[in-house]
């Protein structure tokens, strides 16, 4: 068997474990279902009338609003999601089952890569779902193309793919799964401060440098404009150099932690 | 480098080292483990023993050593290693979230075995070490016994030829130690090598082919069970009293003896077979000296281990066997 077909063979196999652990035990991942969902129907039902008269220069619709947001509720899915890679890999970590893997003649990224597999379908089918939400109240992205739909998607993938990665480290970093989950808040709370909920430019100004320079604003930008049109401008690429970025960063990281000796 | 007496050998370390900060864990030790054979490394908490396995097992890298497993080079080749070795950890190795069973199929799965050969494999090592009843339900709920149970089941998937145990049995009911025993003397009658780690010497002395004793990270002495055992002095008869007039008439009567005021007991040299021991109490009736308690000490490997990790390992009573 090739180097290449045994490490394949061998992270599906961890891949089938932790989508048994997710499917086994589904409290976790719905737990941080909750905070995008909540966040959706919070801005849309409660601040949405002042929230669209705000964006839209007076006068807008409420469904104005419910379009500005979802693309920052979805990203914002990806952010809350990926927290349980940090925390099922640094459960990982601390059981005796790693080091069994270590001693054992399978590919050595496998492990890594089965979580950061599995952790990406978890964030498109949690995305998956706060889209069918956002749609049922109202979300009508009807002027997207296919093409766009499929950059739209992709963005996502990749999107999940540099935070899941940047989790990953943060579950290798962690002495334990709780301060592993700590570790990973600012994946939360980054969406909270960029272009998620109001444009940018009506922040303040000493504030906006901090709203543009971080990684949420470029890609939620670039999702507005796949969905619905809006100007895209130089966020594409920006956006795709931060995920490019965050994905190589988490995986040097992790991976250097993972091939570290353990205690 | 290949030397003759290496192809037999299924563990050779030379110079092995191993430090953490500035703290020594294994300061230069040298095993050598025929193939086929229970090796065992006995010592004290904190002696290095699991560092030992560890480094032995690709877990951890060495500082400093020659060392082959299998064959192999442990440094120049970890992944061949890994393919000749099994290991069962202190700390048990098993998904406590997935069914006993699907444990089982993962490591089939790992091991690259067919779907149809992996359920065979799986089927007959959950029969063999009594887990089929349990098979379907999650690990968390299983007692230790059945958590060590399968966490061994798991490491023979790979079917390997040389088993690391790091204290298999700690923690373990005597029923399920006496279990364990079993199964890893059906593992070396079927060729296989195990380098045993244990705190119990009782388990060193009933399994193992060869014992070497770790201590502050040296071997202090390495040989079979008997040869260690003829390394400390023999077995007494110890009698000891209530009464401190009565001790002191016996001692004065008795001159050989080695004296111990404070416990108020006597040793008298002997190897505790009946013909001795029937001449020592005729001896004490006809002195008319009357122990409130005799114990037949014969020499185990507790005596071998206390006498050479050090007297601050040493007990304040050393263990004897009332008779």
């Amino acid at each position: 068997m090739s180097a290449l077909s045994l490490a394949v063979r061998n992270s599906n196999t961890m891949l089938r474990r932790n989508l048994l652990h997710a499917r086994r035990y589904p409290s976790m991942t719905l737990n941080l279902l909750l905070q995008p969902i909540m966040m959706l129907l919070l801005f849309v039902y409660i601040f949405g009338d002042v929230m669209s008269a705000g964006i839209g220069g007076g006068g807008a619709e409420r469904s104005d609003y419910i379009a500005y947001v979802v693309p920052g509720v979805l990203m914002i899915t990806i952010g809350s999601t990926v927290i349980g890679a940090a925390v099922s890999v640094s459960m990982d970590m601390t059981e005796g089952l790693i080091a069994r893997f270590r001693t054992m003649a399978v590919y050595r990224g496998s492990v890594l890569i089965g979580h950061v597999v599995g952790s990406v379908l978890q964030v498109l089918a949690s995305v998956a779902l706060l889209g069918a939400i956002a749609m049922a109240i109202g979300f009508r992205p009807t002027d997207a193309t296919p093409l766009e739909w499929l950059a739209a998607f992709g963005l996502l993938a990749l999107f999940a793919l540099a935070l899941t990665w940047i989790a990953v480290g943060m579950g290798m970093a962690g002495p334990n799964p709780e301060a592993a989950g700590n570790m990973a808040m600012p994946l939360i709370l980054l969406p909270l401060i960029s272009s998620a909920f109001i444009p940018a430019d009506t922040m303040p100004g000493w504030f906006q440098p901090i709203a543009e320079y971080q990684p949420f604003t470029p890609a939620i930008e670039t999702l507005r404009g796949l969905l619905l049109g809006t100007e895209i401008g130089h966020n594409g690429w920006i956006a795709i150099a931060w995920c490019v970025g965050l994905t190589a960063l988490g995986y040097r990281w992790s991976t250097a932690l993972f091939n570290r000796d353990p205690k | 480098m290949t030397t003759t007496t290496s192809h037999s050998l299924a563990i050779a370390a030379k110079g092995l080292r191993k430090a953490y900060g500035d703290k020594t864990v294994l300061d230069g030790i040298d095993l050598a483990v025929p193939a086929g054979t229970v090796f065992s490394l006995l010592g004290p908490n904190g002696a290095g023993k699991t560092t030992a396995v560890k480094i032995l097992s690709t877990l951890i890298t060495a500082d400093v050593g020659d060392l082959r497993v299998g064959g192999h080079d442990l440094a120049a080749d970890p992944q061949a290693v890994r393919a000749a070795i099994g290991v069962t950890g202190q700390f048990s190795a098993v998904d406590g979230l997935m069914t006993g069973e699907e444990n089982m199929l993962l490591m089939a799965d790992l091991h690259l075995l067919s779907r149809s050969e992996g359920r065979r494999t799986v089927a007959e090592l959950l029969e063999r070490f009594d887990l089929v009843e349990a098979a379907k339900k999650p690990v968390a709920t299983y007692s230790g016994g059945m958590k060590r149970r399968l966490d061994i089941a798991m490491t023979l998937v790979g079917n390997p030829r040389i088993i690391f145990l790091d204290e298999p049995t700690t923690g373990l009911d005597p029923r399920s130690r006496h279990n364990m025993w079993g199964i890893i003397r059906e593992l070396v009658s079927g060729g296989v090598t195990v380098f045993l780690t244990t705190q119990h010497l009782e388990e060193a002395d009933e399994l193992a082919d060869r014992i070497a004793v770790l201590s502050d990270g040296k071997i202090d002495a390495e040989g079979s069970a008997d040869e260690l055992k003829r390394l400390i002095p023999g077995g007494h008869v110890r009698l000891r009293f209530a009464d401190p007039a009565a001790y002191q008439s016996a001692a004065v009567a008795l001159r050989e003896a080695t004296r111990d005021d404070e416990a108020l007991s006597l040793q008298i040299p002997s190897d505790g077979s009946q013909r001795e021991l029937r001449s020592i109490l005729d001896w004490l009736d006809s002195a008319g000296i009357e122990a409130d308690e005799l114990t037949v000490h014969t020499p185990d490997l507790d005596d071998v281990f206390f006498t050479l990790t050090g007297p601050a390992n040493a007990p304040s009573q050393p263990k004897e066997n009332v008779r």
